[in-house]
């Protein structure tokens, strides 16, 4: 157990000088950056215009689409990970569970292939 | 005080930290913020647990998939940002209720378990200890032969997934062009091409 969790000191280590370097950089400009606020410096000036509406604008369905069947293929492929590596040990059930389970999701694949959801138009 | 136990509460204060903000946070992006940073610290538990497997598909599918979902729903739902200000705990009482079943609900289990000297032996599939065993490899003994149902019907939800989404979300725009590739391929010159004469002063 403890072996287990001595290979994951590395990543310890890792996300403590990220997160070192992250809080670094935004922490320093606060304390040494020279600041003199106007609004003039936040305006519009020369050839930029100022915003027709706002940035946060409704996006296309389809992306969630997209998003959605990228979730469904890859769970598929999570669920083979684990039948990958006890392979060996799971005999002739074990084979063609799987087999009936990627059929399902072909059934599915073939669907959304014939029914024209991976077209862009 | 030995490490795993400093991040075993470092893990889960964190998590319930933001577990809180989830609910407590104004702007709902920041709420999907949040909640991608408990999943984060959840799968840090699961690393605790000795479940590796486990806390990888979690940040792989919670963190890179749904929290990503999440985030495409609350920018599709065209939220005014302005109304949520105002009165975000009046859902707190129907969030108590509901808290307080799931936590009888855990007790109770949890209470029968420690009560029932039997119960450990009576499970099906007993957890293999970690040293011999990784985690991956005691999932993949059990799910794919002894919870072979569950398992098909896993593969069943995901179709039922991926045809709802589908029905609901594809329309087909109407006059749109689109690349035939196999029409394009089959052009040769004998129907692409015509020579014609054409004489001074008149058209084709």
């Amino acid at each position: 157990m403890d072996a287990l969790l001595q290979d994951y000191l590395p990543v310890v280590i890792f996300i403590g000088v990220a997160l070192f370097i992250g809080l670094a950089l935004l922490i320093s400009p606060f304390l040494l950056a020279f600041s003199k606020p106007d609004p003039e410096k936040l305006s519009a000036y020369e050839c930029g215009f100022n915003a027709f509406d706002d940035a946060r604008m409704k996006f296309d369905v389809r992306f969630y689409l997209v998003a959605i069947l990228f979730i469904i293929f890859d769970l598929e492929v999570a669920f083979l990970f684990p039948w990958a590596i006890t392979f060996g040990e799971l005999g002739a059930l074990g084979f063609w569970s799987m087999m009936v389970f990627l059929a399902v999701l072909t059934i599915g694949f073939i669907y959304e292939w014939r029914k024209g959801a991976l077209d862009w138009d | 005080m030995n490490f795993s136990a400093v991040f075993f509460y470092l893990f889960s204060a964190v998590m319930l930290g933001s577990a809180f903000m989830v609910i407590a946070s104004r702007n709902p992006v920041h709420s999907v913020l949040f909640l991608i940073l408990t999943f984060v610290n959840a799968a840090g538990l699961f690393v605790l647990a000795g479940a590796e497997f486990l806390a990888l598909i979690l940040i792989v599918v919670y963190v890179g998939a749904v929290a990503v979902l999440f985030l495409f729903v609350v920018m599709m739902l065209d939220v005014d940002f302005a109304e949520l200000r105002q009165g975000f705990l009046q859902y707190l009482p129907a969030g108590v209720i509901v808290g307080l079943i799931f936590l009888v609900e855990l007790l109770l289990v949890v209470g029968a378990w420690v009560a029932g000297p039997g119960i450990a032996n009576a499970v099906k599939a007993p957890i293999p200890p970690v040293a011999q065993v990784t985690n991956t490899q005691a999932i993949g003994r059990v799910l794919y032969t002894t919870y072979v149902h569950y398992f098909e019907l896993a593969g069943i939800v995901l179709l039922v997934a991926m045809i709802g989404a589908i029905v609901l979300t594809l329309q087909h725009r109407k006059n749109v062009q689109r690349q035939n590739i196999s029409a394009q391929n089959a052009r040769s010159k004998k129907t692409a091409l015509e020579i014609r004469k054409v004489r001074p002063g008149q058209g084709i």
